[in-house]
């Protein structure tokens, strides 16, 4: 699995994709993939009161990652909820399975995946 | 068609948990709203139904349908608006745009939500279902949303944890003075700040409660205003505004975009600016959001919200009081029914009837926030 970004022929990099740029209205020229790449902590959470099928407590962070001098944001789970704080290195990670499938108001086969890339900190 | 619109009327049912299901909810709005502007149910040419997940929260879809048969309008047209937390305030700009297009003679809005049975889980899962899937895999709620904007405000603009605090204190004492909040007490600083963490740094009295209930207003044009009554309100200006669907896109998480442009698009058409307001109702879901409103509508400057509340500005006898119902944090926060109930109070503010809340205000303010910011409707309506 990526965790795919776009590019539009302006240099915005926007993740997740969209099929024009939330910023210009271009149509994305290139997909970036994020995951191997480090990214710093804006801001996080850990959130105590979570919905049906969510992990309790479940860390959050809002993270920016650089790409060719563009700044792109990304909102994770911490994995295993380690410690973090804002100005951290942190690298995603894949997980199978984000949530419980199918728990919640979303049906397990609705317009939803359930995996994708966690952020561990980095020593 | 150049014309201005009034308010003649308003309503609200007691907020909190009822055990009414939505139907009832809106008729008791809607009915009491008739009878409150004194207009017969065949003089009802639109009726908006404002209102976020009936279908989601009891499987009752068609509302607009039943409000429109239930008070007897027939046959007028009828809608249900949804723009999440802000479609009272979406509810406010269709209606508005009735009266002034000339399609309509006399709208009324109702605004309603249920919510309570689903309980705390099921009612933040529905909410949070307006996230887009990247967010809402990773188990995303607008509360933790609200965690982490708290953190990046603070830290970047050095302000204090317990300035949050105040903006629930006041709520909850301004709640003591309107019989229909959900909650009639006040809290301590000490109590709120001691609460127990629910999305760090954010604690039980920084959030809203879950809510039943629903409120109305009643919208015509001037001329037909006259013909009722003596004291009406005057919506002369409102914006509404889209910001990103994922919040994480936003290039500075403490603006809120959708804030800062509805609000523009409001200060135009009224013609007035932020000095000119002098009681607003702001959207309180969480306490961070009082600072943030306050900031994108240029009451204070970025960063310094926090300071005005501090120094006890915002309290409803300070130099400009805001959320004087006891906002969503002390009133309530029935989706649907929340924009509509910021304008209610204003309403009332501006034709003298808000009793033990009552402060002197020739104009007033109203912003309705969907989602994160998402989606943003500002209204600001003046006495005559």
């Amino acid at each position: 699995m990526s965790m795919d970004a776009i590019r539009c022929p302006n240099g915005h990099v926007k993740y997740p994709t969209h099929p024009r740029c939330p910023e210009c209205g271009e149509e994305p020229v290139e997909t970036i993939d994020l995951s191997d790449r480090t990214g710093e902590v804006v801001t996080w959470t850990e959130s105590t009161a979570t919905p049906p099928g969510v992990r309790e407590p479940n860390v959050l962070a809002f993270v920016e990652f650089e790409v060719d001098g563009a700044p792109v944001r990304a909102l994770g789970q911490v994995a295993d909820n380690a410690d973090v704080e804002t100005g951290d290195e942190v690298e995603p990670v894949y997980a199978e399975e984000l949530r419980e499938p199918g728990v919640g108001l979303k049906p397990a086969d609705a317009d939803q995946e359930w995996d994708g890339f966690q952020f561990r900190p980095l020593d | 068609m150049d014309r201005e619109v009034a308010i003649i009327g308003g309503s609200m049912t007691k907020f909190g948990q009822r055990d009414a299901w939505i139907r009832e909810l809106l008729a008791q709005a809607g009915e009491a709203c008739l009878t409150d502007a004194g207009v017969e149910p065949d003089a009802v040419d639109h009726v908006y139904v404002s209102n976020m997940a009936s279908g989601e929260f009891e499987g009752q879809t068609g509302i607009m349908n039943a409000v429109a048969h239930d008070l007897g309008l027939l046959p007028a047209y009828s809608q249900r608006i949804d723009q999440t937390s802000s479609s009272g305030g979406a509810g406010m700009y269709a209606a508005w745009q009735s009266i002034k297009s000339g399609a309509s003679d006399m709208t009324l809005l109702v605004g309603g939500e249920k919510m309570t049975h689903k309980g705390t889980g099921g009612a933040t899962d529905i909410i949070a279902s307006i996230t887009h899937p990247a967010e809402y895999k990773h188990g995303v709620t607008l509360p933790s949303f609200a965690g982490m904007t708290a953190r990046h405000y603070l830290e970047k603009f050095d302000a204090p944890r317990d300035s949050l605090a105040k903006v629930a204190v006041k709520n909850h004492e301004n709640g003591t003075r309107n019989p229909k909040a959900q909650f009639q007490k006040t809290i301590t600083e000490e109590k709120a700040l001691e609460s127990p963490t629910i999305a760090d740094p954010l604690r039980l009295y920084d959030f809203c409660p879950i809510t039943d209930g629903s409120s109305a207003l009643m919208f015509c044009p001037v001329e037909v205003a006259e013909q009722y009554t003596d004291d009406y309100a005057v919506v002369s200006g409102v914006g509404g505004a889209t910001d990103t669907h994922v919040v994480h896109e936003r290039d500075d998480p403490t603006t809120m975009g959708g804030v800062v442009d509805s609000g523009e698009e409001a200060y135009e058409m009224a013609g007035i600016g932020p000095d000119d307001i002098d009681v607003a109702e702001l959207h309180d879901m969480f306490t961070i959001l009082e600072f943030l409103q306050m900031e994108g509508l240029d009451f204070a400057d970025q960063g310094e919200a926090w300071k005005h509340a501090e120094e006890g500005r915002t309290a409803i006898d300070g130099d400009r009081p805001i959320n004087t119902s006891g906002g969503l944090k002390s009133k309530g926060h029935p989706l649907g029914a929340s924009g509509v109930a910021q304008g209610y109070e204003i309403y009332e503010q501006l034709v003298g009837e808000a009793g033990e809340r009552q402060v002197d205000a020739e104009t007033g303010l109203a912003c309705n926030v969907g989602g994160f910011g998402n989606c943003v409707i500002t209204t600001i309506m003046e006495g005559r």
